[in-house]
C-alpha cells in the first residue's frame, strides 16, 4: 500500500516529484534568506551569522523540518532517477537524426542529469558545512557558537571553491527554470489566466535565486573582509 | 515532372526482429507541388522498376485526419511544419540537394513492424480500458437537448476530441511519453455530463493501462503540444493530472 | 425476378419499420452466446453495427485493414450529419427527410428504406450525444445545426469540419469498449479476401494477416459487410488510399448482387490534380460555395496565358470573367447541386477554359465576398470613409474566422495565398451509390450475407444528399441490423460453431493462396500502381461525371486490355507470407478492373440520365432546361442489380422495378426560379403525419 501511494503509476511518482521540489524550492528561500547574512563581514555579522547557524541546529521545530527535507531531497533524487530510467526503457532505440530545439528547452529534457548534478553539490556541500557545522570540532566565536563564518570565509578563499559554487548553481538555475513551473503542471493546476504568471514567476525565481547564491562566494571572494 | 534532386536517408528493418540500419536513396525529379508521401511514392515506383523492395510507410487518408501517417522527419515527428500531418508536408518545405533523415517513430510499446511502420495497438488497448461512456444502443435514450452543455465546455472538449491518434507526441517527447493523447481523451469525457458519472474509474483505469503498455512519464517538456498535428494543449495534461488526483485520493 | 425479393413490410409507409420490428424474430439472450457475427469493416456502419451486436450478447470478430478501428474512411467525413429533428423549428419532419432524399436521389430509390432511415435519423443524434460525441452548440447550451447540401431547412448537425472524426470516435469508442469486455475480438491489420458459402449460407470470411501475411479462417453465422464504397476505381478520389471493393466483389463473385454500380457522385469543390504524381484529392467543403463565386476567364486567350503562367487570375478584369453558374442558373447560382455544378465546369475546362497546368481547373473567388463583408464590418465599426485595402483587411478577418482552416490547407496544398489569389477547384469523385444490392433487412442475395453503410447499393438512389451518408451508416449499424440479423439468427440457435475445416473452407483459401502466389510469383515489370492510374483514368474520361455510348465501349474494351495486360505485366515484390503493401495493392486493383468494367456496362444499359449517372445523349437538347439531365421513368425506375457470370465482363442484369407511392416524380429543375424547386405542393399533406 505504501508502496504503491509513493510510487504507483507515472502521476503518482510525478505528484511526490512535484511536492518535494516546490518543497524544496521554499527552503531554498529559507536558505537564501539565512546565507545573505555571509556578505555582511563586520565582527557583529559574523556573530549574527554564527548564531543564526546555531538556531538552525538547534531549534527543535526546525530539526523536524530539516529530517523532513532530508527526506525531501532524498525522495526527490530517489523518485527522478527511477523516472528517468522508465523514460530511458520506453525508448530503447535511440534515433539517428533528433532535433530536440526544435520543440523543447534542452535543459527541460536534461532534468535527470542536472538533478544528478546538484545531488554531488548537495553530498559536498553538505559534507563541507553541515558535517563539519555538527560534527567537525570546530572553534568558537566570541559569544561561543561554533564559528561558522570563518570556517566558510576561509573555504571561498579557495578559487576553485568559488568556480565550484557558481557552476553548481548555474545547473540549479536551469533544473528551476523547469522544475518550477513543470510543478504545477504536474498537479494539475493550469489555468490559461494563471499559467503564464506562473511561469514568470518561475523564471523570476530560477534566475534570482541562484544568482544570489553564487553571489555570496563570489562577494567573499573578492572582499575578505 | 519536378526538378528537385534529393538524398533521402531512411530507416530499413526487415521485420520486428531485424535490427535495422539506415539507408541512402537519391531521388530525382521531385515537384514542390508533391506531398512527401507522394515524393516517397516516387522512390517506390523506381525502387520497384529496379527490382527492389520498396519502403514500407503507413498512410491513409492523405489529408490530415485518419492519423495513420507516422514518420519521423529531420529529427521530428511528422516533419517541419506546424500543425500537419506527415501526409500534409510538401515539398516546397524543401530544397533542390537537400537531405532528408526518415524514421519510424520510436517507442517500446511502438514496435517496428517494418521499415516505417509501427505498431500503435497500445493506443487502442489504453482506449479499451476506459475510453467510452457506458451507454448501449438504444432507441430511446434521452434527448439530444435534454441536458444543455455550455458552449464553453463543448468546444473544450471538442479541442480534446480532435486528437487523431497518430502518436507523433509519443515520438517527439524525449520520455516516449503518450500523456497527451492519454489526456486529451479523459479530458474530453470530464469535460461533458455524460462522461462524468464514469470519470473516477475512467482516468485511474486509462492511466494504469498507459503504464502498462511501457510508454515513458511525463516531464512536462511541452515538445508534443509543439508537434501535435491536432494542437492539442498542454491543459488536458493538467486535467488529466488533476482528475487523477482527486480519483486516487478518494478511490476506497 | 424472383430473385429479388425486396422483403419490404406491409402497410403504410410510416407504420412498415414499427410492424416489422413487431413481426420479427428475436434471439433469447442465452441462445446469443452461441452465435458468432463477423463484422468486416469498422467504419459508422462497422464500428456500429459490432458494438451493438456485442452489446445485445452475441460473439462478435470485427475486421478492418488499418492498423485500428478508428482509422476507417469515415473518418475523413467533414461536413455533418443529416437528422429530422425540426429543433430549428422550421418546418422539418421525417417525411421532409423521407421526402428530399428521394427526390434528391433523382428517384431511383427504395420508399420505404428511405422512410425507415429518415425515421431513425433522430435516434442516431440522441444516441452519439450519451457516448459523448461534441456536437457543435450554441450558447443556450442546444445543439446547434446548419444548413446543407442545397436543402431548406437546417438540419444538418456538425462537430466543426471534422463530423465524420468524431462520430467515427463515438462508434469506434462504443467498440473498444466491447472489445475491453471481450465480446468483440478485434482483427486490425487484416483484409477479408473471401466469403465462404456453405449450403448457400455465408458461413465466414477467408482473411490475410498484414502482419505476418498468415491466411486465416474465421467461421461465423452471419457476415456484416461494412467495408465503404469503392471510389478508388477512378484512382483519383476523396477516398482515403486504402479504400477498396475486394470485400463487396469478392461477395459479388460469391453470388451477391452488385446494385447500380454506376451511380457515382462527383463533388464539386476538390482540390485540382497538379501533376502526374497525384495520389489523392482533397475536398474543399462544400460551404465554401456559400460566399465563392465561381468563374473561368471569359476569353480563351486569357485562359491559355494563364495555364501558361504568364497570367494571374487575379489580373482578369471583372468583364473579362465568366461567372458560368450565376449565368445559366440565375436562381441558384453558384448554389445548384453537386452533379449540376460538376458538370457545368467540365463543360467549361472541355472548352479549354480551364485554369491550371492541366488545364482541369475553375476559380472559386472569394473577392466580392471580402469586400461585402469588409463593407458590413467597417459599417459596424463605424469607419468613415474607409480605404480599400481597410476593407479588405477587414473582410479578410471575417473570411478567415469562418473558413480559415480550409484557407490555410488550401494554401499548404497549393502553395498559394486563396485571399490574395481565387482558389482553383475542379470536381473529383467523392461517393459511390452503388454497392451490393440488399432487401428491406440489409440481406443480399446470399443468405446471411448482410452489407451495411457506403458498401450497400444504399437508399440514395442516384444521388446522395450531402450529410447523409453519415447518417445512413449509423441507422443501419445502430438501428438496423440489430433487429434484422436477429431474424435471421434466429434459425442458427442449434447450428453449433462454424466448423472451418470443412471442404468449402478449404476450396476458398486454396484460390485466395493461389492468387496471392500468382502475383508474387509473376514478376512482371510494372508496380500496380501504374495499371490503377491507367485504369482510374479510363473511367476518368469515359465513366465519369458525363458518358456516351460509345466512349462506354471503349472504355470496357480499354480496361479488358489493361486487365489483360495487368495480369501478365504486374510486378509485385517481396514475398506472400510478410508485411507486404504492394501485394495488398495487387490484389485491390485486380478487382477494380473487373468493377470497373461492371460500372461501363451499367452506365451503359442505363439509357437516361438521373443523379449522379449523366449520359450526354439524355438531355434537355433545347427550351429553357438545355443541357439538363432527362430521365426515363417509364423504362429506368429500377434498380440494377448485376448477377456475376463467371467471369468478368459476363454479369446478368435482374430489375427490382421501383414504385413511387408517397412521392410524385417530377423532373429536377436549378435553372428557373426558386419557387419551382421547393417541395410539391401536391405532397404538403404528408408533412404532419
Ligand atoms: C472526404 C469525404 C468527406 C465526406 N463528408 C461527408 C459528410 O460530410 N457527410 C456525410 O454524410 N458523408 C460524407 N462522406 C461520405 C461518408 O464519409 C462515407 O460514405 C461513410 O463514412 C462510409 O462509411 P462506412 O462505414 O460505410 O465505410 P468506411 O468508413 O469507408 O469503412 C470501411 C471499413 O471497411 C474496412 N474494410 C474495407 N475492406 C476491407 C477488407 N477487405 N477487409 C477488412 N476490412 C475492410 C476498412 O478497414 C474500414 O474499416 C464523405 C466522404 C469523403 C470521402
Ligand atoms: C534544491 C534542490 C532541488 C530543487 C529545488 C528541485 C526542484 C525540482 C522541481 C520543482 C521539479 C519539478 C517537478 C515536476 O515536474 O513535477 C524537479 C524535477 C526534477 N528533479 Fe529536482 N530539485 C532539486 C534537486 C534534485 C536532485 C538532487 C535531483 C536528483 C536526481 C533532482 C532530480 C529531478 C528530476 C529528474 C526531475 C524531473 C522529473 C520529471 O519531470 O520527470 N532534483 N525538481
Ligand atoms: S495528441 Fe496529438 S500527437 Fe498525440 S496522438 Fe493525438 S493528435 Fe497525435
Ligand atoms: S494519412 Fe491520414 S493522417 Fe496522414
Amino acid at each position: 500500500m505504501a508502496r504503491t501511494a509513493l510510487l504507483g503509476s507515472s502521476l503518482t511518482k510525478k505528484y511526490w516529484m512535484a511536492l518535494t521540489g516546490l518543497f524544496l524550492c521554499l527552503f531554498l528561500v529559507i536558505h537564501l534568506a539565512g546565507n545573505l547574512q555571509l556578505l555582511d563581514a563586520s565582527p557583529e555579522g559574523r556573530l549574527k551569522f554564527n548564531a543564526y547557524a546555531k538556531f538552525m541546529t538547534t531549534f527543535p521545530l526546525i530539526k523536524v523540518v530539516s529530517y523532513l527535507l532530508y527526506f525531501s531531497i532524498l525522495f526527490h533524487a530517489f523518485d527522478g532517477i527511477l523516472l528517468a530510467m522508465q523514460n530511458r526503457q520506453a525508448r530503447p532505440t535511440r534515433y539517428v537524426k533528433e532535433k530536440p530545439s526544435a520543440n523543447r528547452t534542452w535543459y527541460s529534457g536534461q532534468m535527470a542529469l542536472l538533478g544528478s548534478l546538484l545531488l554531488v553539490f548537495i553530498v559536498l556541500h553538505m559534507k563541507h558545512f553541515w558535517y563539519e557545522m555538527h560534527w567537525g570540532g570546530l572553534p568558537v566565536d566570541a559569544e561561543g557558537n561554533t564559528d561558522l563564518f570563518t570556517v566558510v570565509a576561509a573555504a571561498f578563499q579557495e578559487p576553485l571553491y568559488v568556480v565550484f559554487y557558481v557552476v553548481a548553481m548555474a545547473v540549479l538555475a536551469f533544473h528551476l527554470l523547469h522544475g518550477f513551473q513543470s510543478a504545477f503542471q504536474s498537479l494539475g493546476l493550469n489555468h490559461p489566466r494563471y499559467t503564464p504568471i506562473i511561469k514568470n514567476v518561475g523564471v523570476f525565481f530560477g534566475v534570482v535565486v541562484p544568482i544570489l547564491f553564487a553571489l555570496i562566494p563570489v562577494w567573499m571572494f573578492a572582499f575578505p573582509g | 515532372m519536378g526538378n528537385m534532386k534529393l538524398t533521402l536517408k531512411i530507416w530499413r528493418q526487415n521485420g520486428p526482429n531485424d535490427k535495422g540500419r539506415m539507408e541512402t536513396y537519391p531521388v530525382n525529379d521531385v515537384s514542390e507541388d508533391m506531398s512527401f508521401l507522394e515524393m516517397l511514392d516516387v522512390l517506390n515506383d523506381q525502387l520497384i522498376r529496379e527490382g527492389k523492395d520498396p519502403v514500407a510507410f503507413d498512410h491513409d487518408c492523405r489529408e490530415g485526419i485518419c492519423g495513420m501517417c507516422s514518420l519521423f522527419i529531420n529529427g521530428e515527428p511528422h516533419g517541419p511544419g506546424r500543425g500537419i500531418t506527415t501526409c500534409q508536408l510538401h515539398m516546397r518545405k524543401f530544397k533542390d540537394g537537400d537531405t532528408i533523415f526518415i524514421e519510424p517513430w520510436r517507442s517500446a510499446a511502438f514496435p517496428v513492424i517494418k521499415d516505417l511502420s509501427t505498431n500503435r495497438s497500445a493506443f487502442d488497448r489504453i482506449q479499451a480500458a476506459g475510453g467510452f461512456v457506458s451507454v448501449n444502443t438504444s432507441g430511446n435514450l434521452v434527448d439530444g437537448n435534454a441536458v444543455p452543455i455550455p458552449k464553453d465546455d463543448a468546444d473544450k472538449a471538442f479541442d480534446a476530441a480532435t486528437c487523431i491518434g497518430c502518436g507523433a507526441c509519443v515520438a517527439t517527447c524525449p520520455n516516449g511519453s503518450a500523456m497527451l493523447f492519454v489526456a486529451a481523451k479523459v479530458s474530453q469525457f470530464a469535460l461533458l455530463p455524460q462522461g462524468r458519472p464514469e470519470a473516477k474509474r475512467r482516468v485511474l483505469a486509462m492511466v494504469d493501462q498507459m503504464d502498462k503498455e511501457g510508454f515513458g512519464n511525463c516531464s512536462n517538456t511541452g515538445a508534443c503540444e509543439v508537434e501535435c498535428p491536432k494542437g492539442i494543449s498542454l491543459e488536458h495534461i493538467a486535467r488529466m493530472n488533476r482528475e487523477y488526483l482527486a480519483a486516487s485520493v478518494t478511490k476506497e | 425476378m424472383s430473385k429479388l425479393d425486396s422483403k419490404i413490410p406491409p402497410g403504410p409507409i410510416d407504420k412498415k419499420w414499427t410492424y416489422h420490428k413487431g413481426h420479427m424474430r428475436i434471439v433469447a439472450p442465452a441462445n446469443k452466446r452461441r452465435i458468432d457475427v463477423i463484422v468486416v469493416g469498422t467504419g459508422l456502419a462497422g464500428a456500429s453495427a459490432a458494438a451493438s451486436l456485442a452489446e445485445m450478447g452475441y460473439n462478435v470478430k470485427a475486421f478492418c485493414f488499418q492498423d485500428s478501428a478508428r482509422r476507417a474512411h469515415s473518418i475523413a467525413a467533414q461536413g455533418g450529419i443529416n437528422a429530422a429533428k425540426n429543433y430549428m423549428n422550421d418546418g422539418d419532419s421525417t417525411y421532409r427527410l423521407f421526402y428530399d432524399t428521394v427526390k434528391g436521389g433523382d428517384y431511383r430509390a427504395r420508399e420505404a428504406n428511405v422512410y425507415r432511415l429518415a425515421e431513425v435519423s433522430a435516434n442516431i443524434i440522441d444516441q452519439c450525444v450519451a457516448q459523448g460525441v461534441p456536437f457543435a452548440r450554441d450558447y443556450g447550451g442546444l445543439l446547434d445545426n446548419r444548413s446543407f447540401g442545397g436543402v431548406q431547412v437546417s438540419r444538418t448537425f456538425y462537430a466543426r469540419g471534422q463530423t465524420g472524426q468524431q462520430l467515427l470516435l463515438g462508434a469506434y469508442s462504443a467498440l473498444m469498449r466491447q472489445v475491453g469486455k471481450g465480446t468483440v475480438k478485434m482483427y486490425d491489420r487484416h483484409e477479408m479476401l473471401d466469403v465462404v458459402i456453405v449450403d448457400g449460407k455465408a458461413r465466414g470470411i477467408i482473411a490475410r494477416n498484414l502482419i505476418t501475411g498468415e491466411i486465416e479462417r474465421h467461421g461465423a453465422h452471419a457476415v456484416l459487410l461494412c467495408t465503404g464504397g469503392y471510389g478508388n476505381v477512378f484512382f483519383l478520389s476523396t477516398n482515403a488510399m486504402g479504400s477498396n471493393v475486394t470485400a463487396a466483389w469478392k461477395a459479388h463473385k460469391r453470388g451477391a448482387f452488385f446494385g447500380n454500380p454506376c451511380y457515382t457522385q462527383i463533388h464539386p469543390t476538390c482540390i485540382p490534380v497538379s501533376g502526374t504524381h497525384q495520389s489523392k484529392l482533397t475536398l474543399m467543403s462544400e460551404s465554401l460555395r456559400n460566399d465563392g463565386r465561381i468563374w473561368v476567364p471569359a476569353k480563351l486567350e486569357d485562359a491559355k496565358a494563364i495555364r501558361e503562367g504568364k497570367k494571374k487570375g487575379s489580373d482578369i478584369p471583372e468583364a473579362d470573367r465568366d461567372y458560368y453558374l450565376e449565368r445559366r442558373y440565375p436562381a441558384f447560382g453558384n448554389l445548384v447541386p453537386r452533379d449540376v455544378a460538376s458538370r457545368a465546369a467540365k463543360e467549361r475546362c472541355d472548352a479549354g477554359f480551364g485554369v491550371n497546368k492541366t488545364g482541369e481547373a475553375v476559380y472559386l473567388d472569394f473577392s466580392a465576398a471580402i469586400e461585402r463583408y469588409g463593407k458590413l464590418q467597417a459599417n459596424i465599426l463605424k469607419l468613415e470613409n474607409p480605404s480599400k485595402e481597410k476593407i479588405r483587411e477587414l473582410g479578410e478577418a471575417v473570411v478567415s474566422e469562418k473558413y480559415g482552416n480550409l484557407f490555410d490547407m488550401y494554401e499548404n496544398i497549393v502553395g498559394e495565398n486563396p485571399y490574395k489569389e481565387p482558389m482553383k477547384i475542379y470536381p473529383a469523385v467523392h461517393y459511390t451509390m452503388g454497392g451490393l444490392w440488399v432487401d428491406y433487412n440489409l440481406q443480399t442475395t446470399v443468405p446471411g450475407l448482410f452489407a451495411l453503410g457506403e458498401a450497400n447499393f444504399s437508399d440514395h438512389g442516384a444521388n446522395r444528399l450531402g450529410a447523409s451518408a453519415l447518417m445512413q451508416g449509423l441507422a443501419d449499424g445502430y438501428f438496423v441490423i440489430p433487429y434484422t440479423v436477429g431474424d435471421y439468427l434466429a434459425d442458427d440457435i442449434r447450428t453449433g460453431p462454424i466448423d472451418t475445416k470443412r471442404p468449402e473452407f478449404d476450396a476458398a483459401e486454396k484460390e485466395v493462396t493461389d492468387r496471392i502466389n500468382h502475383f508474387i510469383n509473376n514478376k512482371g515489370t510494372k508496380p500496380v500502381d501504374e495499371f490503377h492510374r491507367r485504369l482510374g483514368k479510363v473511367m476518368w474520361d469515359k465513366c465519369g461525371m458525363a458518358r456516351n455510348e460509345q466512349g462506354l465501349k471503349e472504355a470496357i474494351q480499354e480496361i479488358r486490355q489493361i486487365r489483360a495486360e495487368f495480369w501478365k505485366d504486374v510486378r509485385v515484390p517481396g514475398k506472400a507470407n510478410e508485411f507486404n503493401q504492394e501485394l495488398e495493392k495487387a490484389g485491390r486493383v485486380a478487382d477494380f478492373l473487373e468493377l470497373g468494367e461492371l460500372m461501363c456496362m451499367d452506365a451503359l444499359h442505363r439509357n437516361e440520365s438521373c443523379g449522379g449517372h449523366f449520359r450526354e445523349e439524355y438531355q434537355e437538347m433545347e427550351g429553357p432546361q438545355q443541357g439538363e439531365a432527362k430521365r426515363d421513368d417509364a423504362n429506368f425506375a429500377y434498380v440494377a442489380a448485376w448477377e456475376w457470370l463467371g467471369e468478368a465482363g459476363k454479369a446478368e442484369l435482374h430489375k427490382e422495378p421501383l414504385t413511387f407511392e408517397e412521392v410524385k416524380l417530377t423532373q429536377r429543375s436549378y435553372n428557373k426560379d426558386r419557387a419551382n424547386c421547393s417541395v410539391d405542393p401536391s405532397v404538403r399533406r404528408y408533412t404532419t403525419r
